[in-house]
């Protein structure tokens, strides 16, 4: 029989909703109890939160000062070192997990399942290649632990409730000093929802012109009570920050309703969204390939419907 | 430092519309444009860069794979780096295997860095420069979009969910690049003649003592499940109309 250890994404204070997805992942492991890692300087209040979700055996608090930013190269041998006791561990597909899932891979001479977006059985499972236009089913050598990064957007959060122990772990592992944090700086987005969990999702392209207009993407999305999301194109050209891209190399999501303002649809941009529930997309162009995947379309001049959009809301 | 090592994955271009065999044994690759990866053309742009600040002595490419690496390897070469070494296989490998290969050829060449991209847009795992860095023993600055030398050290921010973080590490390091790090040069006809005659050095794999390993099997390829395309409205009021009945506003 195997085990499951999820490796918890949090930023010091707060579980980051992806830990909760993959643990849906672990849930779909029939049988195999499930752990989570929570690697901090001072992991109480994560705990607690990990300890609240649905599904898991036990929390395992593992504070050292090294562990107070998530570093790869200090993080991995920690895990390395957990992963004796599991036949399988788990990280999130986001920025976090994909940075050091691979590194523990290695350590553990094995290989990485990247993208799980579902589970056939312990040892086998679908993935995306070719930004999503193919899914293949893999399988690992059963005598290897599995490591693998989770495609967050495939899964549903697991619920709460749960009231896991919280068991805390000293390692005799050496840590390397070779990499420094020196600091995060991010929109923080003015307390709107989270881009990679929120339930409605409005994001701009390059037709919305400029840094400027984006303030009628962030009136519609505050409206809504959506998060804001963008375009690569949007990001490239300077109209908003890198954290709200949407697509294969940005965030993939799966937001109920996802509203596409000003967005072609490049294949990479799709990549991103074809999670969501409905995909509404308004775009002056008839011929933009994101009307091919959009439930509902509409052609016309953004700067025009928006405003209308809003008062009939 | 003395030189940067810079790894070339040939894959399929990025403008290829994949199509999947229809018996489920992969994707259809005959005939189809092969160019380097996108992210690693990027990688090599910087490589190049930060030897024209003169802050390393030579760029070299290297590729893994069949003998058709070579096409890509003259594209560096004509791109501006000083040379190239192939590793030789017609077997496909996975990221371990490659990080391993690497790890030797990096203890040959003793690079102050190594660059790739962060993926590869054909079986986009964004393992290798991790799985790198930690067989060798390293630092690894990944999804970088800006790279700062400082003689033993260098400063990395890279593209994290949570917006733009920074980190220090010191040198030699694994650096894998993202998507806006940088724009790559063109390749002009003058150039393409040069890197003819640039040295290409090619290495069997077995020379290399490593035995590659297939831990993960592909049982099947299939299309991904296709989205249907939606009804059109006419104006903001029918889309209202349209979400209030789906229950969506």
């Amino acid at each position: 029989m195997g085990r499951i250890l999820v490796i918890a994404e949090h930023d010091g204070s707060e579980l980051n909703p992806s830990t909760a997805r993959c643990l849906s992942c672990a849930g779909d492991f029939s049988g195999l109890d499930c752990d989570i890692a929570v690697l901090a300087k001072d992991g109480q209040r994560v705990c607690e939160q990990a300890a609240a979700l649905h599904g898991v055996s036990t929390v395992i608090r593992i504070d050292h000062d090294a562990n107070e930013h998530a570093l790869a190269a200090v993080q991995a041998p920690q895990i390395a070192k957990l992963a004796e006791d599991y036949s399988h561990v788990l990280g999130p597909s986001t920025t976090f997990g994909k940075d050091l899932m691979p590194r523990v891979a290695a350590l553990l001479s094995v290989a990485q399942v990247s993208d799980i977006m579902s589970v056939i059985s312990p040892h086998s499972f679908q993935r995306p290649i070719f930004a999503g236009n193919a899914i293949v089913t893999v399988e690992t050598r059963a005598k290897d632990k599995v490591v693998a990064t989770v495609r967050t957007a495939s899964y549903q959060a697991a619920a709460g409730g749960g009231n896991a122990t919280i068991e805390s772990r000293v390692l005799d592992v050496e840590l390397p000093t070779h990499t420094r944090y020196c600091g995060t700086s991010g929109s923080g987005d003015g307390g709107r929802p989270d881009l990679q969990s929120a339930s409605i999702v409005i994001s701009g392209g390059r037709g919305v012109g400029s840094e400027k207009n984006f303030a009628l993407i962030y009136q519609l999305a505050d409206r809504l009570g959506a998060a804001v999301g963008a375009s690569r194109a949007a990001v490239d050209a300077g109209y908003i920050a890198n954290d709200h891209q949407v697509g294969q190399t940005g965030k993939i999501i799966s937001p109920d309703l996802y509203i596409a303002i000003g967005i072609s649809g490049a294949i990479q941009h799709i990549t991103g969204i074809k999670d969501a529930g409905t995909i509404v997309a308004i775009n002056k162009d008839a011929d933009a390939p994101i009307f091919e995947i959009a439930d509902i379309g509409l052609v016309g001049d953004l700067f025009t419907i928006i405003p209308e959009f809003e008062k009939l809301l | 430092m003395d030189r940067i090592l810079v790894c070339l994955k040939r894959a399929v271009d990025y403008n290829v519309r994949i199509r999947v065999k229809t018996d489920g044994s992969g994707v259809i690759t005959d005939g189809v444009k092969m160019s380097v990866n996108p992210f690693d053309e990027i990688a090599l742009e910087e490589a190049l860069r930060i030897r024209e600040k003169g802050e390393t002595g030579e760029v070299v490419v290297v590729s893994i794979g069949p003998d058709a690496c070579q096409q890509q390897l003259r594209v560096g070469l004509a791109m501006g780096a000083d040379r190239a070494i192939h590793v030789r296989t017609d077997r496909a490998l996975e990221p371990l295997d490659i990080a391993r290969i690497l790890v030797r050829i990096a203890e040959a060449e003793k690079p102050g860095l190594i660059m790739l991209g962060k993926q590869a847009i054909d079986g986009d795992n964004n393992q290798t420069g991790q799985m790198l860095a930690a067989l060798w023993e390293r630092p690894q600055a990944t999804f970088v979009s800006e790279l700062t030398i400082s003689g033993t050290t260098a400063t990395a921010v890279r593209e994290v969910d949570a917006g733009l973080e920074t980190i220090e590490f010191d040198l030699p390091a694994v650096v894998t690049s993202d998507l806006r790090l940088n724009e790559p040069r063109y390749v002009k006809m003058p150039d393409i003649m040069k890197a003819k005659r640039k040295p290409l050095a090619t290495t069997e794999l077995e020379e290399l003592g490593i035995t590659p390993q297939t831990r993960v099997t592909v049982l099947q390829t299939a299309a991904p499940p296709a989205r249907q395309k939606g009804k059109m409205v006419a104006d903001a009021a029918e889309l209202v109309a349209e979400l209030k009945r789906m229950d969506l506003a």
